[in-house]
């Protein structure tokens, strides 16, 4: 118990003190996890999308298997891109091994399941309401496509914000395939694993409590976007 | 060429956000162990020598084992760890190309203070061992191909016991890192077997300390690896060797001596003593 | 009230009519939903589909309309298979139509956009529409939380915004008010005064007298009669009909 105590006194004596290691880990995490979901969605919606509303041989496989991904292992897929980014692997000559950019690489392929099934169910579920809607408006399958995408934009807002989630919150693959090193690809979740193996527990609750703050925050500026957004389209 | 290489994955965001470290400078990779980071000994030593070289240590820290195989996968250029034999092995192998001796301490055996199985003051290190298994204590074992660990079961068998056979019993394999496996010994209230630099440095001790030390066999000797260019050509040697120079120099090995936590040594300097 | 004014701007694509259909036929797990030997929506007026629930109106518009493709048979429109993208001129309210989540006004310009009206054109366009159909005030409130009598208007006003040749209704009066209804058929009577083909499904057979000027009675998928709506109502050829006109329930 006296471990919470001491715990929210550290996090309030990082913050408060402005610890420039802790903004530069904090602004990592979030360098790292927002670019992850941008590209992840960048893949996930287009692929959500095509299974939302095309019929094809084998479809139903391919979204059990998009969902079932949802639940992929960050270390199997820590070790997975460590294997191909090794100097031993496919992709070795790239030299990205132990860079953000290996992190980004994780992060993403973590984020792509849950972007693309979560768009998928939204967009199937939309895409049964205003089907008929909008074939009578006369539109081609990509303009019609465009227009669930707008009106299911909070919805696939929620699922980009389920993607930062799990990467903001992720060690198991950015440990293997950042390697935790010091002022490189030391991220909040690292960091945390670290302090807790150093035995500084309350510290690495403390870093667990910031981590929590920023996902806070993430989620509650993306709240206030949406409302603002909503006041000035019915103002 | 390596830039541009760390260039091609990046779309513009990804490029914007990855900038500002691939415009680093020279670095070198360092492979190491858990201990050496967890201590906090190389943000002790690693300032002094980038000052010096403008070359930026990045250390990976995994246990021993690890360390080495991702070496051989090329994916370091130095390798800092403590298991003499499997070092050398390395180097036979040809992944390594030369090994030296960097400092060493000692492995310490750590349990509840009450210490049930009555290990302190024994005679040695394999004693103590005996008593724990003869009272079926529960024994926290790292379990995962560190250099501790490799310590740790010459250890069981010198003394000619198996202790993996009572593996969820008294005997408990934790295949995590030092801090981790000391977290969980505590946790047991169970017996472990630590290097001394983390276990001073570990801020969660709670009832437990050190209860048996000091034998010779329980010595933990450090050593550098430099990586072969014929296995790895992209290693970066020449910044590799200016370090392995500095930190068996005078000024790396002053460095590890005038190391200090709580006012006490965790790191003491041998380098050249007996380099293979 | 608002007096029903003439919508929009039409663009210039190929006539619709007549929409004719061949042979329907749409079975769903053994039961016949359509059976439909001939049909033509041509010239000029108002038809209105009478018929107890479940008859296949609501299946008939649809298929007819190009959103559902039949078992057997076609459908022409002007002799060409249904192409929403070839016949701009072409409308029709859904039994549950679906109101975009924007607002008021962006649901009007959305469907003038669609058929090629430029930005500036569709926001003068729908505002002229939606005074029509007495809902400039909401212009800027969100489409979905419109009361029902609204939110009908709104769908029917949208589907009149673009001056289609043909407009399929179907019920655009169930479960609202006698004024918002009234407000509705009004709309409807101003458009089909304005040369506007119209094909309504009635659920009340007293609208069906006002607005209809032949009647399609149709019962277990089948056309069972079509006629001119005094003749219909003064003298039905079938004994479904007689029952169904006098209220009785038809299974
Ligand atoms: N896609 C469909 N699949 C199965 N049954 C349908 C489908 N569409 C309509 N039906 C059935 O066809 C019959 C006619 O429906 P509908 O045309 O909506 O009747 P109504 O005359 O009340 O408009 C109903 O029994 C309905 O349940
Ligand atoms: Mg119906």
């Amino acid at each position: 118990m006296q471990d919470f105590a001491a715990s929210f006194f550290e996090a309030f004596r990082l913050v408060a003190g402005l610890d420039s290691g802790l903004i530069e880990i904090v602004w990592l995490s979030l360098k790292v996890s927002i670019t992850a979901v941008f590209i992840a969605t960048v893949i996930g919606l287009p692929l959500g999308a095509f299974l939302a509303v095309t019929r094809f041989p084998g479809r139903s496989i391919v979204i059990v298997t998009v969902t079932a991904l949802m639940g992929l292992p960050p270390v199997v897929v820590g070790l997975v891109v460590y294997l191909l980014l090794s100097n031993a692997g496919a992709l070795g000559p790239l030299q990205l091994l132990y860079t953000p950019t290996a992190m980004i690489i994780a992060q993403t392929i973590l984020v792509v399941p849950i972007i693309a099934a979560l768009a998928r169910q939204t967009l199937e579920d939309l895409n049964g309401e205003y089907r008929d809607q909008l074939m009578l408006f006369g539109l081609g399958s990509l303009a019609r496509l465009r227009t669930l995408l707008w009106e299911g934009r909070y919805s696939l807002m929620t699922a980009l914000l389920a993607g930062f989630g799990r990467a903001v919150a992720e060690v198991g693959a950015v440990i293997i395939v950042g390697g935790n090193i010091n002022h490189v690809t030391r991220v909040m979740t690292t960091a945390i694993a670290l302090e807790t193996s150093k035995g500084n527990l309350a510290l690495a609750l403390g870093l667990g409590l910031i981590l929590l703050i920023i996902a806070f925050a993430v989620n509650a500026l993306v709240f206030l976007l949406r409302a603002a957004a909503e006041r000035s389209a019915y103002a | 060429m390596l830039k541009t290489a760390r260039n091609w994955f990046c779309v513009p965001l990804a490029c914007l956000f990855a900038a500002g470290t691939a415009m680093a400078g020279d670095f070198i990779l360092l492979q190491s162990t858990t201990s050496t980071q967890n201590s906090g000994l190389y943000e002790h030593l690693l300032p002094a020598f980038e000052e010096k070289t403008g070359i930026q240590v990045r250390v990976v820290a995994v246990g021993t084992g690890q360390a080495i195989k991702n070496a051989g996968n090329c994916d370091g250029d130095l390798l800092l760890v403590h298991a003499r034999a499997a070092e050398e092995a390395f180097v036979a192998e040809g992944g390594g190309k030369e090994r030296r001796d960097v400092m060493y301490n000692d492995f310490v055996l750590v349990g509840p203070s009450a210490d049930p199985a009555g290990i302190g003051g024994g005679a040695d290190a394999g004693t103590a061992l005996e008593k724990i298994a003869a009272s079926r204590s529960a024994f926290v074992s790292r379990g995962d191909d560190s250099g501790t660990h490799k310590k740790e079961l010459s250890l069981w068998s010198g003394i000619g016991i198996d202790p993996v056979q009572y593996s969820g019993g008294w005997y408990r394999e934790t295949g995590s890192g030092m801090g981790a496996t000391l977290n969980a010994a505590v946790g047991m209230d169970a017996y472990v077997l630590t290097d001394r630099a983390t276990w001073i440095s570990f801020g969660n001790r709670a009832g437990h300390e050190i209860l048996f030390e000091g034998d010779p066999s329980l010595f933990n000797q450090y050593g550098v690896v430099t990586i072969d260019p014929d296995h790895c050509p992209n290693v970066r040697q020449a910044e590799a060797k200016r370090f392995v120079d500095w930190l068996l120099g005078p000024e790396g090995q002053a460095a590890i001596a005038g190391f200090r936590l709580g006012g006490q040594q965790l790191f003491y300097p041998n380098a050249g003593d007996g380099d293979s | 009230m608002h007096e029903p004014v003439r919508f929009g701007q039409q663009t210039a694509t190929k006539p619709i009519l007549p929409v004719t259909a061949e042979r329907l036929f749409v079975r769903r797990k053994g039961r016949v939903l359509l059976d439909v030997e001939a049909l033509t929506i041509g010239g000029r007026g108002t038809t209105v589909l009478v018929g107890p629930n479940g008859a296949g109106k609501s299946l008939l518009l649809n298929v007819m309309a190009g959103l559902r493709a039949p078992d057997s048979g076609r459908v022409l429109w002007n002799a060409e298979p249904p192409n929403r993208q070839r016949y701009g001129r072409f409308g029709m309210v859904l039994q549950r139509p679906v109101l975009l989540r924007r607002s008021v006004r962006a649901n009007v310009e959305y469907a003038l956009r669609a058929v090629g009206t430029s930005a500036g054109q569709a926001r003068a366009e729908a505002d002229r529409a939606l005074e029509g159909a007495g809902l400039l005030a909401l212009a800027n409130a969100s489409a979905r939380v419109l009361s029902g009598g609204e939110m009908q208007r709104l769908a029917l006003t949208r589907a009149l915004a673009t001056g289609p040749d043909l407009l399929f209704l179907d019920e655009p009066t169930s479960s609202l008010d006698p004024a918002s209804m009234q407000t509705i058929e009004a709309m409807v009577k101003s458009a089909s005064e304005d040369g506007m083909r119209i094909v309504l499904i009635a659920h009340d057979l007293a609208q069906a007298r006002r607005l209809g000027d032949e009647i399609i009675f149709m019962h277990r998928g089948k056309i069972v009669e079509h006629a001119p709506t005094d003749r219909f109502f003064g003298a039905p050829a079938s004994p479904e009909a007689k029952d169904f006109i006098a209220g009785k329930i038809l299974i």
